[in-house]
C-alpha cells in the first residue's frame, strides 16, 4: 500500500520551512507599531530594591514606559493564580511584584521603547540601588538544613524504600560506598526566550510565546491578569529548541503581556543570552551510592541518596533516586531524596530531568562494583536484570533491554574488551571502553485532537501540542495519513495554537504516545464515518460493513476479503454530497490497564574514549546506543532524537557546567563561549540501534517516546570508559581535562 | 546601544589625529572583540573610528628576510598566506587553533593583539573588576579562577591574555610597528603586552593615540622544528587553558636555540629566557625537556581552581618540545 | 540617523539606522528578513551567518555601515523554494531538528562548498565548527554537507 508511513524514515514535513528560513519563531512575528521591551536584570542574590531610578531612561524620546515593581499594577493576589500546569509545590515567582530580590539576575524592570536599540540603551540608564542581605547558594555547605524531597507534581514519584537495606548491606561480602557530584546546567536552546504580544482592537491578546505548551501559557496569562480565556490566544508554531526551558511560562511572557495591557499596544520582549541563565537550571546533586553484593555479583542491597537544590519559594522535585528498583532485581533498596532551599531561582526540568543525573551516579557505581567483583560490567547488569519493577511490584509493559545489551554489545565489539584498565593505548592516547544502562518513563497523558476531512480529499488534524524539534508535525502527519489512507501531501497538521483542542505540555517524551494516539483515534472516527456514509450509497457493497472488515488505504475503502470491492473517498463524499467531515477525540489514558504495569524506556550505552596519558585531554570516540523505545514512528526523526540525546549526554559528561560564584550568588559564565556545549569537532561516531517492540499498553500507536532516553546513561558510560582508559575514577561532572589527568 | 559617533578614516595619519582629538575614542577593525565588549557594556567608547579603509591589508617580504603583516590583514588571510604557511608554520598553526573560520575571516592581526581578557568578571559589569573599573577590586582572586594566570599576576588582577596568535608572535620575536602623534616607533613583542601590576586596566604599552600599522616577523621562522599545542575545554572554539608555542633551531640532535612561550597562563604571552638558554647546545631528549619544564613552572602560582594548570603547563612544555624535536616515543 | 543603501538578495533597500547597527538587526527588524537568526549577538554561535560577496560572515558582528558596497545574501536569497543543493541535502539528511541554527549552518556550508566543492570529511568538520547546534544535529549536518557536495559535483 502506498499510504503506509508509520515507522518509515520520512523527511520532516516542516523541513522545507526550516531550510528556507520561512519557519517563523516567536520573536519574528510583526505588526506595525510593535514596541520593544528590554529586561533589566538584578545584580544581587538576595535583598531589597531600595531605589530604582528610571528618569534618565524615560527622558529619552521614544521610550514609552519603564515598568518596575513600583508602577506595575497589582495582578492577581493569589499565588495560586500564578501556578502553571508544571509548577512544583510552592509559591511561584511573581515578576515585578514587590521590592524583594529572591535570586540573582531577577528581572527588576522592563523598558519599553519604539525600537530595540533605544530600549537597550535606555535599559542601561535604569539605576537600581539595593539593600543587600546575606544569601546562601552553595548546596554542599547546607546539607544539614535539607528537607524531604516530596510533594505533588505531575510525573514525580516520591521515592520509597523496600526490604531492610542496613542489614542486607552489612551482610554483603562486597561493599561499595561512593559519592557522586555534577555541576549545574542551563538549557540554552539556540532561540532565546521571547514573547510577542499583539494587542487587538477589542482588547483581546494574540500572543506568540516560546513555550512547550500553549495551553499552559494561556492558562497562566488568563489567571494572572484575570482575563477570560477567550481573550487570550497563545501561539507557538515553531520552537527553536527548549529541552525543558519552555515547560513553564517564563517571565518574558508576563512582562510582554503586562506592557501590552497597560499600554494598550503590541509589545515584544526577547531575552538576551546572559538572561537565558536567569530562570532555571538543572540542579546540582550530591549523591551517595551504597551497593552490597555477594561475590558472584548478586545485588543484595542498594542505597541511593541524593541531595539537590531548590529555591526558597518553590520545591522543585524530580526523580533522581527512583531508578535502581526499576533496573535491578534486589530485595533491599533504600531511596532517599533531600532538598536544600537556596537563594536561587527554582530549578527547571531539563532533558531527562532527574534521570540523567540519578542514573549517572547509579550506573557509575555499578561500574565500580563490577571492578570490585572482577566481573564484566555488562555481566553484572545481566545477572541482576529485573523482570519486574521491584518498587511497584509490577511487570513491565514491554522491556527489550536484554536485547539492547546484546545488540549494542555486538555492534560495539564489547566481547573484545580487556577488563584491565589502561590496557589499550595508541600513541599518547589511552583508550577506554565503558558501558551503562539508561532508563526513563514511558508516559501517556490526556490529549485531544480534531480532524477535518474535505471533499477535495485533504485532511487537517490539530492538537494544541508543540514541535520543539522532536518532529511532532511529521509524526502527526504520518499517523493521520496512514490511519485514513492518504498520501502525506494531503494531510496538514496544526499545533502550537491554544485555539486547538487541549494537549498537555510537550515534555517528558509523552507527546508521540499521547497526541499521536489521539490523532490516530480521531482519524479512525473519520474513517468510520466515511464507511457509514459509503454504506448509505445506493447499492453500496459496504452497507452495514464494520471497520474491521475493510481497509482504508490509497484514498479508498477496500474490502479485506475481496479487494476488488472498493470505493474511493472522493466518490463517497460526492455521492453523499458532503463538503466536510469533522470529528473530535479525547484521549484519556486507560489508567486501569496502564497501572497494572511499569512503563519505561531503556537503553544500553557503550562508549569508547581516548584520554591523553599526560595531558588528560578527553575525546569521546565512539558511542553505540541501543534503544528500547517501543515502536518507532519515524526512523529518521527518531534517529535524530537519539543522536541529539547522546550528544547531550556527551556534553553533560565532559563540557557543561554553569558555574555559580557564591560570593555573588550568580552564574558567572553566562554566555556561549564560557558555558561550553559540545561543538561538531567533539562529535564521535554514533550508532543507534532500535530494538522495537510495540507497546500497546502505553499507547495505541505502540510508541513509548524517545526524547529523553537517548541521553540517560551516556554520561555514566563515558565516565566508566575514562576509568577503563586511565584507571582513575572521576566522580564529578563535567570530566574536564584536569580531572582526567593521571 | 549607547550613542556614539562613527567616523571612517582612510589613512593612519588621519586616524591618529582623530583619536588624539576625540574623547574616549576607539579604533574598530574587525569588530569581533570591541563590539561584544560594547554589547556587555564593558567598553563604552563615545567615538568610534573605523580604520578598515586604511591601506594596511597587505603582507610583504622585508629586506632583512623577514615578513611584514599589515595591521588589517585578517587572521585567516595570514594563516593561509603561502609565505606564512611555508616560513612561519608555527604562526599558521597558532592562528588556526583559535576562534572559528568566520571569526578569523573578520578578525584582524592588530585586533588580535589587542583583544581583551576573557575573565568572567571582566565581562560582567554586575561584579567588581579592577581591569574594567580600576579600584573596584578583583573578583577572580577569590572567585572562579579556572581560566586565570599562574605566572606574573598581581594582587590587583590575575587575568590572562587569551590570544593564540600572540603566543606564536612572542616565540618568533615579532615587532609591532605603530604610529602616533610623535611619529613611528616599533615595539618588540615581549614589551608589547604588560603584566597587570598596579594597573591592570592597561593591557599593553601602546599609547591611547597610537595605531598599529603592521607586525614584522624576523627571518628565522623555526619552520623545521616547531609545535603549537592548545589545551582547551572542547575540541574547537574555546580559549586556551594552557597553550604553548615552541620553536627549535637544531643541529643534528643538538639544540642551538630554543623558544618556548606559553599562552593562557599570564597577562601576556609567557616566556622564560633562562629556561630557553638552558637548552642551548643540549641534546634534544626527554630528560632535558623535563628539566626545562621544571624550570619554567618553578615560579608558577596557582589559585583555587587553576592549580592544575601548573602541572598541565609542565607536561605541555615537554610534549611540545618533543614534537618540535620530532622525537617519537 | 544616516541612511544606507543595501543590496540584499539582489534587491536594493534603503534603511535608516545607526552606523554601528549590526546587519543582523537591520535584516530582522528593518527588512523583516527573519530567516537570519539571533543566537547570541556577539559572534559566539553562528546562527546569524550570511554571505557578504559570497563569503560566510557573522551578521551580528557586522555593522551596517560596512556593507554598503557588498552583495548580501541571506537564507531567503539562497533559493526561492528550497531547491539549492545544500537545502535539498539538508532535508534529505534530516539535519534540522528545531531548525533555529540551520539557516546559519546552511549559509556556512553553501559558502564553503562554493570554495571547496569536494571537501574531505576533515575539511567539512573544520569548516562547520563555528556553528553551534543545541539540538546537536552535528553528525547529520556533516552528512548533509557531504551529500550536498555530491549533488554539486
Ligand atoms: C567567539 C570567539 C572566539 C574566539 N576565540 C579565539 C581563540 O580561540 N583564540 C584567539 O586568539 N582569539 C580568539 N578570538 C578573538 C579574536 O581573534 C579577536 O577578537 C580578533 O582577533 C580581534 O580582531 P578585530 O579586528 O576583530 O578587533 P576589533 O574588535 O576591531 O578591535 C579590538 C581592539 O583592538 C583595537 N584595534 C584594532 N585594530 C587596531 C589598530 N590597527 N591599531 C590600534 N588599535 C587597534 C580596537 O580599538 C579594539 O580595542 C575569539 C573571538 C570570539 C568572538
Ligand atoms: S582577574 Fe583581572 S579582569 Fe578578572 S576580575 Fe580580576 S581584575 Fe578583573
Ligand atoms: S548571533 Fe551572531 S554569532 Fe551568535
Ligand atoms: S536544529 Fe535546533 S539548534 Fe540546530
Amino acid at each position: 500500500m502506498a499510504t503506509n508511513f508509520i515507522g518509515k524514515p520520512k523527511n520532516r514535513v516542516d523541513g522545507r520551512d526550516k531550510v528556507t528560513g520561512t519557519a517563523k519563531y516567536t520573536a519574528e512575528f510583526h505588526r506595525p507599531g510593535l514596541l520593544h521591551g528590554v529586561v533589566v536584570s538584578g545584580t544581587i542574590a538576595k535583598g531589597r530594591i531600595k531605589n530604582i531610578d528610571t528618569t534618565a531612561a524615560l527622558r529619552l524620546e521614544g521610550v514609552v514606559e519603564v515598568f518596575t515593581h513600583i508602577n506595575t499594577p497589582k495582578q492577581a493576589w493569589l499565588d495560586l493564580s500564578y501556578k502553571d500546569m508544571d509548577a512544583p509545590p510552592g509559591e511561584p515567582f511573581r515578576p515585578l511584584h514587590n521590592d524583594k530580590i529572591q535570586f540573582n539576575m531577577q528581572p527588576v524592570a522592563l523598558v519599553v521603547a519604539e525600537t530595540l536599540e533605544l530600549a537597550q540603551y535606555a535599559a542601561t540608564l535604569v539605576k537600581v540601588e539595593y539593600e543587600v542581605e546575606e544569601h546562601r547558594t552553595k548546596l554542599a555547605d547546607h546539607l544539614e538544613d535539607a528537607i524531604d524531597g516530596d510533594g505533588f507534581r505531575a510525573g514525580f514519584v516520591p521515592p520509597k524504600s523496600q526490604g531492610n537495606f542496613k542489614k542486607a548491606f552489612s551482610n554483603s561480602e562486597v561493599q561499595l560506598d561512593v559519592e557522586y557530584f555534577h555541576g549545574a546546567e542551563h538549557h540554552n536552546p539556540m532561540e532565546m526566550h521571547a514573547a510577542t504580544v499583539f494587542y487587538e482592537e477589542d482588547g483581546s491578546l494574540t500572543i506568540y510565546d516560546k513555550t512547550q505548551g500553549v495551553k499552559n501559557s494561556q492558562h497562566y496569562i488568563s489567571m494572572v491578569f484575570g482575563l477570560s480565556k477567550k481573550k487570550v490566544r497563545v501561539l507557538s508554531p515553531f520552537v527553536g529548541g527548549a529541552f525543558g526551558s519552555a515547560l513553564r511560562p517564563q517571565y518574558q511572557l508576563f512582562l510582554a503581556t503586562l506592557a501590552a495591557l497597560e499600554l494598550k499596544r503590541s509589545v515584544k520582549v526577547e531575552l538576551t543570552r546572559p538572561q537565558m541563565f536567569s530562570f532555571g537550571h538543572r540542579p546540582i546533586t550530591i549523591q551517595n551510592l551504597k551497593l552490597g553484593a555477594s561475590p558472584d555479583g548478586k545485588l543484595k542491597a542498594i542505597s541511593h541518596k541524593a541531595f539537590s537544590e531548590t529555591s526558597r519559594f518553590e520545591k522543585y522535585v524530580e526523580n533522581v533516586v527512583n531508578w535502581a528498583a526499576k533496573l535491578y532485581d534486589c530485595d533491599n533498596i533504600e531511596q532517599v531524596y533531600k532538598l536544600v532551599r537556596l537563594d536561587m531561582y527554582t530549578p527547571l526540568d531539563m532533558r531527562a530531568p532527574g534521570g540523567a543525573t540519578g542514573v549517572y551516579a547509579l550506573e557509575s557505581a555499578m561500574d565500580e562494583l563490577s571492578y570490585k567483583l572482577k566481573m564484566d560490567p555488562m555481566e553484572l547488569r545481566l545477572k541482576n536484570y529485573s523482570e519486574e519493577d521491584k518498587s511497584e511490584g509490577k511487570p513491565f509493559s514491554t522491556k527489550t533491554l536484554r536485547e539492547c545489551f546484546q545488540k549494542g554489545a555486538a555492534k560495539f565489539g564489547w566481547e573484545k574488551r580487556n577488563p584491565q584498565p589502561r590496557s589499550m593505548k595508541k600513541g599518547h592516547d589511552l583508550i577506554g571502553w565503558g558501558m551503562a544502562t539508561g532508563v526513563w518513563d514511558a508516559m501517556q497523558v490526556p490529549a485531544r485532537a480534531k480532524a477535518e476531512f474535505s471533499a477535495d480529499g485533504t485532511l487537517t488534524v490539530g492538537s494544541a501540542t508543540a514541535d520543539i524539534g522532536t518532529g511532532t508535525y511529521t509524526i502527526m502527519t504520518q499517523i493521520a495519513a496512514e490511519t485514513l489512507g492518504l498520501p502525506l501531501e494531503k494531510v496538514k497538521a496544526n499545533l502550537g495554537d491554544s485555539d486547538l483542542p487541549f494537549a498537555f505540555i510537550e515534555g517528558g517524551s509523552s507527546t508521540a504516545a499521547s497526541v499521536g494516539s489521539a490523532v490516530q483515534k480521531v482519524c479512525e472516527k473519520i474513517a468510520k464515518k466515511l464507511l457509514k456514509e459509503a454504506g448509505k450509497i445506493k447499492d453500496s457493497p459496504f452497507k452495514g460493513a464494520n471497520p474491521e472488515e475493510v481497509i482504508f488505504a490509497d484514498e479508498m475503502i477496500t474490502d479485506k476479503i475481496n479487494p476488488s470491492i472498493s470505493m474511493s473517498f472522493a466518490e463517497i463524499m460526492e455521492s453523499r454530497e458532503l463538503e466536510k467531515i469533522n470529528k473530535k477525540y479525547m484521549l484519556l489514558p486507560n489508567m486501569l490497564k496502564q497501572n497494572k504495569y511499569s512503563r519505561n524506556t531503556h537503553s544500553a550505552v557503550f562508549a569508547e574514549v581516548k584520554v591523553d596519558e599526560d595531558l588528560g585531554t578527553i575525546k569521546v570516540n565512539r558511542i553505540v546506543s541501543a534503544i528500547d523505545g517501543g515502536r518507532i514512528l519515524n526512523l529518521k526523526t527518531a534517529h535524530s532524537q537519539i543522536l541529539g540525546g547522546v550528544v547531550w549526554g556527551i556534553s553533560m559528561a565532559v563540557h557543561e557546567d554553569s558555574f555559580m560564584d557564591h560570593t555573588f550568588g550568580r552564574f558567572i559564565n553566562h554566555d556561549l563561549s564560557k558555558y561550553h556545549i559540545s561543538v561538531n569537532a567533539d562529535m564521535p561516531e554514533i550508532d543507534v540501534v532500535f530494538v522495537e517492540e510495540p507497546d500497546m499498553v502505553v499507547s495505541s500507536v505502540g510508541a513509548k517516546g524517545i526524547g529523553e532516553i537517548g541521553m540517560v546513561g551516556v554520561a555514566a558510560a563515558i565516565g566508566n570508559a575514562v576509568f577503563h582508559a586511565t584507571g582513575k575514577r572521576v566522580r564529578s561532572l563535567p570530566i574536564t581535562q584536569e580531572k582526567a589527568m593521571t | 546601544m549607547r550613542p556614539f559617533t562613527f567616523t571612517k578614516v582612510r589613512n593612519s595619519a588621519v586616524a591618529v589625529k582623530e583619536i588624539s582629538e576625540k574623547e574616549e575614542a576607539k579604533f574598530i577593525a574587525g569588530g569581533t572583540n570591541l563590539l561584544d565588549l560594547m554589547k556587555f557594556d564593558v567598553m563604552i567608547p563615545k567615538n568610534i573610528i573605523d580604520i578598515t579603509g586604511i591601506a594596511l591589508n597587505y603582507i610583504k617580504n622585508l629586506e632583512d628576510g623577514g615578513l611584514r603583516l599589515g595591521a588589517l590583514v585578517t587572521n585567516s588571510d595570514t594563516a593561509y598566506h603561502k609565505e606564512v604557511e611555508n616560513r612561519y608554520p608555527l604562526l599558521s598553526h597558532a592562528i588556526l587553533a583559535g576562534a572559528s573560520p568566520q571569526l578569523r575571516n573578520k578578525a584582524t592581526d592588530a585586533g588580535n593583539l589587542l583583544q581583551r581578557t576573557r575573565c568572567y568578571y571582566f565581562y560582567d559589569p554586575a561584579t567588581p573588576c579592577n581591569k574594567r573599573e580600576p579600584g573596584s577590586g578583583c573578583s577572580a582572586i577569590h572567585g572562579y579562577n579556572r581560566w586565570h594566570a599562574i605566572f606574573g599576576a598581581s594582587e590587583k588582577c590575575i587575568a590572562t591574555h587569551p590570544s593564540d596568535m600572540c603566543v606564536a608572535l612572542a616565540a618568533l620575536e615579532a615587532k609591532v610597528n605603530v604610529t602616533g602623534p610623535n611619529g613611528e616607533r616599533n615595539i618588540p613583542f615581549e614589551d608589547f603586552h604588560r603584566l597587570p601590576g598596579d594597573h591592570p586596566e592597561k593591557d599593553t604599552n601602546l599609547s591611547k593615540d597610537e595605531i598599529i600599522t603592521s607586525i614584522d616577523l624576523p627571518a628565522n621562522g623555526f619552520a623545521e622544528n616547531f609545535s603549537y599545542i592548545k589545551n582547551r575545554d572542547r575540541a574547537s572554539y574555546s580559549f586556551a587553558l594552557v597553550s604553548i608555542a615552541v620553536g627549535l633551531e637544531m643541529k643534528g640532535n643538538k639544540i642551538k636555540e630554543a623558544r618556548i612561550v606559553l599562552g593562557g597562563v599570564a597577562h601576556k604571552p609567557w616566556r622564560n629566557k633562562e629556561a630557553e638558554a638552558f637548552l642551548n647546545n643540549k641534546e634534544a631528549n626527554r630528560e632535558n625537556f623535563e628539566a626545562v619544564a621544571d624550570v619554567i613552572v618553578r615560579e608558577a602560582k596557582g589559585y583555587e581552581y587553576n592549580k592544575f594548570k601548573i602541572e598541565l603547563a609542565r607536561r605541555s612544555v615537554v610534549r611540545a618540545l618533543m614534537q618540535a624535536a620530532k622525537i617519537e616515543e | 540617523m544616516p541612511e544606507y543603501n543595501l543590496n540584499v538578495n539582489g534587491q536594493s533597500f534603503t534603511v535608516e539606522a545607526a552606523a554601528d547597527t549590526p546587519v543582523l538587526w537591520v535584516l530582522r527588524d528593518h527588512l523583516r528578513l527573519v530567516g537570519t537568526k539571533y543566537g547570541c549577538g556577539i559572534g559566539q554561535c553562528g546562527a546569524c551567518t550570511i554571505h557578504l560577496d559570497g563569503k560566510a560572515q557573522r551578521s551580528c558582528l557586522t555593522p551596517v555601515s560596512s556593507v554598503e558596497n557588498a552583495k548580501i545574501t541571506t537564507i531567503e536569497g539562497l533559493s526561492e523554494d528550497g531547491s539549492h543543493p545544500v537545502q535539498v541535502a539538508w532535508k534529505e539528511a534530516d539535519a534540522p531538528q528545531c531548525g533555529y541554527c540551520q539557516a546559519g549552518q546552511i549559509m556556512t556550508a553553501s559558502s564553503f562548498l562554493r570554495e571547496n566543492p569536494a571537501p574531505s570529511n576533515e575539511e567539512i568538520r573544520k569548516a562547520m565548527h563555528g556553528n553551534i547546534c543545541r539540538c546537536a544535529a552535528y553528525n547529520r549536518i556533516e552528512k548533509a554537507v557531504a551529500m550536498a557536495s555530491e549533488k554539486l559535483t
